[in-house]
């Protein structure tokens, strides 16, 4: 089931277009990637979703009905520009947004000690916010977007101003959260947890959608054909026993090892090429080469900008 | 609770727990207090220094022995002294200043020069204006050659001090003083002017405090814009009031203990003393010679002290302080909702001041127009200014002490809080839109489009 949806959404700036006919859709239980540069128009469209900025054009749709602003309490939502009140103690403040997004004082309490024992943060509770480093004010932010078990939690980039140790456990509670039924968008520019993380993802640039489905499927279609294979033999019998279908693009030598990337003409099958290479020497692995994530961006993002500017 | 419930909360108790908050409130009714004592406590010890001052006359001698000394000032009559070589050296004779007295002072009343290094205070020059007045009609009335003729001056002396008297409509008769009722206005309408700028501007702050701390898209995702708002306003006023009560209340006590210190004093000694002192320094010290005359001032004074005592019970404090508060909390309302909108507005203080001026404009006017009523309450422009809104929270109560109709009141009250209404409403539309807007400081006509825009 679709849980939100936005379609065709239409932004415009007095000097730029932010968002041209953008459209995504989220499924329900499930982590929602927006990807792309700098300025491609993500916080735009997370404003617009939040009902902060209004779409020129364009409907949101959130369980099978318009959007309201009254959706907006229900939803947990972690801008990019988030801050907190400077001079207020810690477990104070989060009380007070905690009951903000409609907990009672006793649910709030009791969940907060829940999520400040579980990020061991527990000893920060009467300290003032402005003690705490930028890392450790992100963490109550997070923990107050998500205190009140929202249906859908949209998270600006959340992963910003983390080290690596915080990145992996808040990426482990994202992935808990979604078992427990949530679902999340996201946006960010860390490629690394889109892979990790994300069942879907948009890629805007410029204002227009550039890539927009499953992960996989897109790591499918951005995938060459293209096989690493490591052998221990003679990398001229392996030029000799691969004939037309298949194209040795690199080797090189580890240790004893060859290593070598190919890539399969149009009709040939792994199948084929597996069994063609079995008398070359003695195979230690086999396998398809999937573009990273990183690498799709980038690709994609460039062709882009250079079809761009050939227009 | 309520999410509004929820803001003014933490609005109140962060404000009310700073230390700031705590320091003004304790000292606020100890410095007014010092206020009135100071300016007693500094003339009872004007000139703590004996000041001799030399008399030289050009000719004859009749004031000799007429200008008597008081508690700082010492008079030396001078015979056979050049005033040129006197003028040269009198201070390190150790005088204060020449008094040189020409003999034409009889019907020129300028023949007389007062000389000194420095200018002399208006007490010296009073009391030497005031027994040389004394003491020439004294002489001129000597030349008549009247028989007794210092004793019909004493019979004659007399000391008039008008009583003002209000009659109300049930024929209730009430000891009024002019200057009770000024002080009142003045410091009221005043204390009007400076809360509602106090508690207007930590609005404005509270909302640019939000706005540079980017917490208020956490907020806005949780809240309506207009709760946050209201909750901010509403949270602070609680701030104003509780200090203004806690004011009160310490005024009150301080004003009971002093009070309880002076009942003990009037039953202890046979001599009334007044509070802070002021009086009692004269009765103890005076020079004998003067004794009987510092009584007779120590008794005037008295009875004006007590009229004083008679003239503040006489004052309706009911409906001065319930007015105070009824107009404090309009009048804060309905400015407090132009800051918000103009925080909101802008991204940090220092950019607030274009905006701020439609809103301190008619705040000062309100001062001035409050500071002419002082002269004449029944003014037109004291009516109008107590009526209009922007202006009758300090007008209305610098009227008040000298009474107002009741009809006036009601119509400035009702008017205030539809206003306060109205600014809400615009204000609320500039802050819903501006508390969202970064970089670039809008136009008064992109404000104007915000508060035409029918959402976000």
């Amino acid at each position: 089931m679709i849980l939100f949806q936005a379609e065709n959404i239409v932004k415009n700036f007095s000097s730029h277009c932010a968002l041209d006919h953008v459209t995504i859709k989220v499924p329900e239980n499930s982590i929602y990637g927006l990807l792309g540069p700098n300025g491609a128009g993500k916080t735009t469209l997370i404003r617009i979703i939040n009902q902060i900025t209004a779409p020129d054009e364009g409907t949101l749709t959130y369980i099978k009905r318009p959007m309201t602003r009254e959706d907006i309490y229900t939803i947990g939502y972690l801008p990019e520009e988030r801050g907190l009140y400077k001079k207020m103690k810690v477990g104070e403040q989060a009380l007070y947004l905690a009951q903000l997004k409609g907990l009672s004082r006793h649910d709030a309490l009791k969940q907060l000690k829940h999520w400040f024992e579980k990020f061991g943060i527990s000893s920060w509770w009467n300290k003032k916010v402005e003690e705490l480093s930028k890392g450790m004010q992100q963490k109550i932010q997070f923990i107050v977007t998500v205190i009140h078990e929202p249906k859908l939690m949209i998270f600006d980039e959340p992963f910003t101003g983390f080290d690596p140790i915080n990145t992996q456990q808040l990426k482990k509670e994202i992935l808990s959260l979604r078992e427990k039924g949530a679902t999340i968008i996201f946006s960010t520019h860390d490629m690394g947890s889109v892979e990790e993380l994300c069942d879907h993802i948009t890629l805007i640039n410029e204002s227009r959608t550039l890539l927009e489905g499953p992960i996989g499927e897109i790591r499918e279609k951005y995938s060459e054909n293209e096989y690493e294979l490591r052998f221990d033999g003679d990398i001229n019998l392996l030029t000799a026993t691969l004939n037309t279908r298949f194209h040795i693009l690199e080797h090189k030598k580890e240790n004893n090892e060859s290593i070598v990337r190919i890539r399969l003409s149009n009709n040939g099958s792994a199948n084929d090429a597996l069994y063609s290479l079995l008398e070359a020497g003695k195979i230690i692995s086999f396998n398809k080469i999937t573009p990273s994530m990183n690498d799709i961006f980038i690709k994609v993002v460039s062709e882009y900008r250079k079809k761009y500017k050939k227009l | 609770m309520s999410k509004t419930g929820l803001v003014i909360r933490r609005e109140y108790l962060t404000r009310v727990r700073k230390k700031s908050f705590i320091i003004l409130t304790l000292l606020t009714p100890v410095f007014m207090a010092a206020m009135f004592v100071i300016p007693v406590l500094i003339m009872s010890s004007k000139g703590q220094e004996m000041k001799k001052i030399a008399v030289v006359e050009q000719q004859g001698h009749f004031f000799k022995g007429k200008i008597h000394p008081t508690k700082y000032l010492k008079f030396d009559y001078l015979e056979n002294v050049r005033l040129d070589s006197l003028k040269k050296h009198f201070d390190e004779l150790g005088y204060y200043a020449i008094l040189y007295i020409s003999p034409k002072i009889s019907y020129i009343p300028s023949a007389v020069q007062l000389i000194s290094h420095k200018q002399p205070s208006p007490e010296v020059v009073t009391y030497i204006s005031e027994v040389l007045k004394k003491e020439i009609e004294r002489q001129k009335l000597l030349a008549y050659n009247i028989k007794d003729l210092d004793k019909i001056l004493k019979s004659v002396e007399t000391d008039v001090q008008l009583q003002t008297i209000v009659i109300n409509a049930s024929g209730e008769e009430k000891e009024t003083s002019t200057g009770i009722a000024m002080a009142l206005a003045y410091i009221s309408g005043l204390l009007i002017y400076m809360l509602t700028f106090m508690f207007g501007a930590m609005v404005m702050r509270g909302v640019i405090e939000e706005k540079t701390n980017r917490i208020i898209e956490v907020l806005i995702s949780s809240v309506k814009p207009f709760q946050l708002m209201m909750g901010k306003i509403i949270g602070i006023a609680l701030v104003g009031l509780t200090q203004f009560v806690l004011w009160i209340a310490l005024t009150l006590v301080l004003v009971t203990a002093t009070t309880g210190v002076v009942m003990h004093n009037n039953k202890s000694n046979k001599t009334i003393k007044i509070p802070t002192n002021l009086f009692s320094d004269n009765a103890g010290q005076a020079l004998p010679t003067n004794q009987a005359n510092t009584k007779i001032i120590g008794q005037k004074e008295l009875s004006q002290a007590e009229r004083i005592l008679n003239a503040l019970k006489s004052v309706n404090w009911g409906l001065i302080i319930g007015a105070f508060i009824l107009f404090f909390l309009g009048g804060y309302l309905l400015y407090a909702s132009l800051f918000a909108a103009v925080g909101a507005a802008v991204d940090n203080e220092t950019d607030t001041q274009q905006f701020m001026l439609p809103i301190t404009i008619p705040l000062i006017l309100a001062l001035f127009i409050a500071m002419g009523t002082f002269q004449n309450p029944e003014s037109q422009l004291a009516f109008w200014g107590s009526l209009i809104p922007f202006t009758s929270p300090v007008v209305m109560m610098a009227r008040l002490p000298f009474g107002v109709p009741v009809w006036q009141l009601i119509v400035s009250v009702v008017l205030l809080f539809i206003t306060f209404i109205g600014t809400t409403w615009v204000a609320a539309k500039i802050y819903r839109t501006g508390i969202l807007m970064y970089g670039k400081k809008p136009t008064w006509k992109e404000m104007w489009k915000w508060i035409r825009f029918r959402n976000y």
